[in-house]
């Protein structure tokens, strides 16, 4: 057996060519393997994050490069109050927006965690706001929201009969806000919902006996296991859902473009605004740029403030 | 099946169920109620989208004469209008060749990644994964000023290439990461043994390590194709003639015209826009729950 086995293997060691001994050698292999992603990720990503910083440094616009001009574009930014009303309606809209899918995930997810019929289905139709394009379903938002043929009018005003006249959702600004971040829950509950179900599912159930064999009433199984048990997943999911709603574009590009009178701008739509509609270039990276500070604020915020307790329970527990 | 559920309250729920006092009529109220609204509130605006589509305009701003939750009497109206008399067909083509073309881009590319971080271990492995990862927290809205004029410069601008190109750079780090994790449950002797055999490590890489990940690409690869097509605010800022506009960008932006919108129109062109990922969707959500809860276990 080995007799025949060793030449054979002499044999293969030999044909093979300069190239295939080249993909065989280690570095050589961990370099070839790792520079499409990585090369993809810097010409694409890091680079443009280096150039968008430069760029609000500078008055570029489309068709013309620009010079270094400092800290002018901030200086304008900060005397701009519509700025300064993308600012306030980002926090808000991001606020806002993350408790509500917070909340009615999280209670999503706790009855998802029952026994029921049909349960895999129930999941499955749960998560489709999530999958279907945000822009197509801004779309149909938009249409629930018309002035005059809303479907929430009608069942307001001509089948409950609670008031007499269509709302005006888009109209004036406080509506329009709150309209938009409803349509911003709607679409995050069902991502927070299953991610929040994993969490739930890890919970080993002896837990809940041993606290029911106690006499903890279910608020108490909730407050004291449930909750402290998912505040690692609870910070993840809740920095990522804080980053993404601070960011969003689409919906409010698709629903209200920024309008009525710009009280719904968020930044990045202001950014896109200015600097691609209008063609200011520096100034709309000055607006994506000045996101930066809030996100980093934001990332440590929730992560590190949820993320300590976990800390502090895992030595208690130990 | 039914037997099993059947039996496990009997074994192990019983105790728990007299000790809730849980009774039929309180499971329904906390339990079923509300997730009867849940599911009735994700669910409307598709069916609202869905009863548009197909609705005549006579009855369409009719509340009076017509229920506007059911149709008297359906048309493909709307659809027809949508395929022969708009550039609708096109715009599908486009964006289902761009999100191919992107998908099959970050497979490639983050499969490559994770076998070299998880597979071929060399020192400061976990730190690349970590900052590929990290690439995934920078949202795109930051990017697209800066982005814009690289692609004006590449000659890639009102191309699709463009998007070919770019949507990697949010798909890779979500692939690479959760392609690691699907390398990482591969036993390690299987591969041991093939370099035992004489077998070149990429003869391992896509004789025995990829065959057994395919759950794990399948999962990426469908991630990677739904968020390619729902992609909106790279394909809007890149992308400027009509022809090569990508399906939520053309609907907006071809298809809102005037003062008067044609909701019928705009609502089969949304309803049209979703299901090839709802279909997509629908064939494989168990890999969907499990890439997504499994991406959030890590």
């Amino acid at each position: 057996m080995s007799v025949t086995t060793i030449p054979s293997r002499v044999v293969s060691q030999r044909q093979p060519g300069w190239l295939t001994r080249l993909f065989d050698y280690k570095p050589f292999l961990i370099v070839a393997c790792l520079a499409p992603a990585i090369g993809l990720l810097m010409v694409f990503l890091t680079y443009p994050l280096g150039l968008g910083i430069w760029l609000a440094f500078t008055d570029t616009t489309i068709g013309r490069g620009g010079v270094f001009i400092g800290l002018e574009n901030f200086e304008y930014l900060l005397g701009d109050p519509l700025w300064w009303g993308a600012v306030f309606y980002s926090v808000f809209y991001t606020a806002v927006a993350t408790f509500g899918k917070f909340a009615l995930g999280f209670w999503l997810a706790l009855l998802l965690n029952n026994h029921f019929p049909l349960k895999s289905l129930v999941r499955a139709i749960v998560l489709l706001p999530w999958i279907v394009p945000t822009v197509l379903s801004a779309l149909a938002f938009w249409w629930i929201y018309d002035p005059q043929f809303s479907v929430i009018s009608y069942l307001l005003v001509d089948v409950l009969h609670l008031r007499t006249s269509n709302i005006d959702f888009l109209g004036a600004p406080w509506p329009a806000r709150f309209s938009l971040i409803a349509a911003n829950i709607w679409r995050g509950i069902p991502f927070v919902a299953i991610s929040l179900l994993a969490g739930l599912q890890t919970i080993s159930p002896s837990l809940y006996e041993a606290a029911m064999l106690d006499g903890a009433t279910s608020w108490q199984r909730f407050r004291y296991i449930t909750f402290p048990m998912m505040m690692p997943i609870l910070a993840i999911v809740m920095t990522f859902s804080i980053i993404f709603t601070f960011t969003d574009f689409q919906l409010v590009y698709a629903i209200t473009r920024g309008g009525p009178v710009n009280s719904t701008h968020l930044l990045a739509t202001l950014a896109f605004q200015r600097g691609i509609a209008g063609g200011e270039l520096g100034e709309g990276a000055a607006i994506a740029v000045s996101m930066i500070p809030f996100l980093v604020f934001a990332t440590l915020f929730s992560y590190f403030g949820l993320a300590r307790r976990k800390w502090q329970q895992g030595e208690a527990n130990d | 099946m039914t037997e099993l559920v059947a039996q496990s309250p009997d074994d192990a729920g019983a105790a728990p169920e007299t000790m809730q006092w849980e009774s039929r009529t309180r499971r329904m109220m906390l339990i079923y109620l509300p997730l009867c609204c849940f599911v009735l509130i994700l669910l409307f605006p598709f069916y609202w989208m869905a009863v548009t589509a197909f609705k005549p305009n006579a009855e369409l701003y009719n509340y009076k004469a017509h229920s506007p939750f059911w149709i008297s009497s359906p048309t493909l109206g709307h659809i027809r209008h949508l395929l022969f008399e708009t550039a609708y067909p096109h715009w599908l083509v486009t964006t289902m060749a761009v999100a191919i073309g992107a998908t099959f881009l970050s497979l490639v590319a983050s499969t490559l990644a994770a076998y070299a971080i998880e597979r071929l271990r060399f020192r400061g492995s976990p730190y690349v994964g970590l900052a590929i990862y990290l690439a995934y927290l920078v949202p795109p809205s930051i990017l697209f000023i800066p982005l814009a004029t690289v692609v004006v410069r590449f000659g890639l601008f009102d191309s699709p290439m463009a998007l070919i190109l770019v949507y990697p750079t949010f798909l890779v780090p979500f692939c690479t990461w959760l392609l690691i994790g699907y390398f990482k449950s591969i036993p390690y002797e299987l591969e041991e043994c093939a370099l035992v055999d004489g077998a070149t490590r990429l003869q391992i890489l896509w004789r025995i390590t990829l065959p057994l990940a395919v759950p794990g690409l399948i999962s990426a690869g469908i991630f990677s194709f739904t968020l390619s097509w729902n992609e909106f605010i790279y394909a809007l800022a890149f992308i400027q003639s009509s022809a090569n506009k990508t399906v939520p960008v053309a609907i907006l932006t071809e298809l809102v015209t005037g003062d008067v919108y044609q909701w019928g129109a705009l609502m089969a062109g949304s309803l049209l826009g979703s299901l090839p990922v709802a279909i997509f969707y629908s064939l494989f959500v168990d890999y969907y729950v499990s890439s997504l809860t499994g991406a959030v276990k890590e």
